[in-house]
């Protein structure tokens, strides 16, 4: 089944980080993607670039709207997502409890509905389906 | 431990409520006896089957819909067919064959992945002899207390699934209205679905971490369930509570836990009015289920070195009342021992009250009332009233103590102890 990690903390620029921050953290995320590889649960990861250059993009009475910055101005940002495939939520969450990230901030653990497999849906389950 | 008990009658069966109909089309003694059949075997057996036949896919709805189906299966064939030997094995082939159907239909398979799709070559159920059907009701105790599952909806669920009772009943004991609660455990077996909360034993480091919040969520059926009027839901937290302590096997707060609900259940009268602990007559009192208390007290003071935790204490508070019935008096020195350690374990405002009210007895009101809670800190709560008006009262501040007296009754939901306290400060509150 799979999980995405949704890693959420707050955004430090360069500066404040320090080469030497910086360099710590790209060992940890180094080290966390060989952890998941090597367990064979790795799907896929990003780190993504601070929300400063984010766009965010929508249709207001039919005319697009493409603004400069993230969709939610919060202090936690989201940062980065991992996509896993484990057997159940708690191995999901002992995955989440690994990341470099957890020390700054919250990482959602988000299940999976459906994803695609050579450019179509698996079919998925929604959660009306079985409100009953 | 067995798994058939019966704790003096007081466990009620769900077999009789909505979950299993009766038929009328059979004659009147065999229906009888296959709907005593049914409601023993529910009794005993109803959180063990919904366990097994939860626990491949995880999901609880479709097990408890199929076993209630089940059920009603053994209504119509029983008094016909005779009850089977083997009556637990009968249930649970025919719900894992309706479950089977439901997997199988068109609709179902449409609405999961294709990655989970249950009308798969592996059925979940090889290798499952309905003649041996596995305990896996601490798996379900775990799912039901799972840190992801919100704490405040955890007790109820497991007074659903591994209990049997209905969403009504439940939402009665929590004093919330029937579709809101029916809602909150819908939510909740949606949630251990797709989020794929696994019905497994945590290991012995996870199983330590996660404990306290299974035994929290039973002391909260416990709790919430005390003075319930008629339906004896006490019975089944405290049936709940010796389940858990004997799955868990040498965990020394669950016995704790377990000689705590079994004390309390003994001392329980809901049909006589409030008369308070230290002056109630022991020969009303359930002596077989003090003598049952006092044998898990011991168990959990022989489970290890160290200090005991809330609960055992909790429970040798209980157990230092229930030896008045030997004694002919209640060892105040001793509850004076117990509250300063509960006090230090657990420093919740209930036990500080309680606190409060023995030092009243053993150091004399003024040290009572100097331990008691500061105002701001225990004017919400219902007891800190009525030690407070009781410590006032024998402090010779009589006014004082009315007024205190007035709040406390006017703050419970149980006309018995209003009543009671109403007449302490010689106040008539009109009733509701």
């Amino acid at each position: 089944m799979r999980y995405s990690l949704l890693l959420h903390y707050p955004e430090m620029s360069p500066d404040e980080l320090g080469a030497e921050g910086m360099a710590e953290g790209q060992r940890a995320f180094a080290s966390y993607a060989a952890t998941l590889h090597a367990a064979g649960v790795l799907i896929s990861a990003e780190v993504l670039q601070p929300s400063e250059v984010t766009t965010t993009v929508r249709v207001v009475d039919g005319a697009l709207q493409v603004q400069d910055g993230p969709f939610a101005d919060t202090k936690e940002q989201l940062g980065g997502t991992v996509v896993i495939d484990v057997p159940n939520l708690d191995a999901a969450i002992e995955y989440a409890r690994q990341a470099p990230s957890i020390s700054w901030g919250p990482v959602e653990v988000r299940p999976s509905a459906t994803h695609t497999v050579d450019g179509a849906w698996t079919t998925f389950e929604t959660p009306a389906a079985h409100a009953g | 431990m067995d798994d058939v008990r019966d704790t003096g009658g007081t466990r009620r069966v769900t077999t009789g409520g909505a979950r299993v109909v009766t038929t009328d089309r059979h004659d009147a003694t065999d229906t009888r006896t296959a709907h005593g059949a049914a409601e023993r075997v529910a009794r005993a057996s109803y959180g063990r089957l919904v366990a097994v036949l939860a626990a491949p896919t995880g999901d609880l709805a479709l097990a408890e819909d199929a076993l209630a189906g089940a059920f009603e299966a053994a209504l119509s064939s029983w008094p016909v067919q005779g009850v089977p030997q083997n009556p637990e094995g009968w249930l649970i082939t025919v719900a894992r064959n309706r479950q089977r159907d439901v997997w199988k239909s068109a609709a179902f398979r449409a609405a999961v992945p294709l990655e989970d799709a249950p009308a798969r070559a592996d059925d979940p159920f090889a290798g499952l002899d309905p003649a041996r059907i596995p305990d896996r009701r601490l798996e379900l105790l775990a799912v039901c207390a799972h840190p992801a599952i919100d704490p405040a909806v955890r007790a109820p669920l497991m007074l659903q699934t591994v209990m049997g009772f209905e969403a009504a009943q439940i939402a009665t004991a929590f004093a919330v209205p029937p579709a809101t609660m029916a809602q909150r455990l819908v939510r909740a077996k949606r949630r251990i679905k797709l989020a794929r909360i696994p019905f497994e034993v945590p290991d012995r480091t996870a199983l330590a971490e996660r404990t306290p919040a299974l035994l929290e969520a039973v002391y909260g059926c416990a709790a919430i369930t005390w003075r319930d009027e008629v339906g004896s839901l006490a019975g089944e937290a405290q049936y709940l509570a010796v389940v858990l302590a004997t799955l868990l096997g040498d965990d020394r707060e669950a016995w704790g836990l377990a000689a705590l609900t079994t004390l309390s259940l003994a001392r329980r009268n809901p049909q006589s009015a409030f008369v308070p602990l230290d002056e109630q007559d022991p020969a009303d009192w359930d002596a077989a289920l003090l003598d049952e208390g006092e044998s898990y007290l011991r168990r959990a003071a022989a489970g290890g070195a160290g200090a005991p935790g809330r609960f055992e204490l909790e429970a040798a508070m209980q157990a230092v009342h229930a030896d008045r019935r030997r004694t002919g008096r209640t060892d105040w020195p001793a509850l004076r021992e117990l509250s300063m350690a509960l006090v230090r374990v657990a420093p919740s405002l209930g036990a500080r009250v309680a606190r409060a009210a023995i030092f009243g007895r053993t150091d004399g009101p003024d040290a009572g009332l100097g331990l008691l809670p500061e105002a701001s800190a225990g004017q919400s709560f219902q007891p800190w009233w009525a030690t407070r008006a009781e410590l006032l009262w024998r402090a010779g501040r009589a006014d004082e103590a009315r007024d205190a007296f007035g709040r406390a009754a006017e703050m419970t939901d149980d006309p018995g102890i209003r009543a009671f306290l109403s007449a302490r400060a010689g106040l008539v509150i009109p009733p509701g």
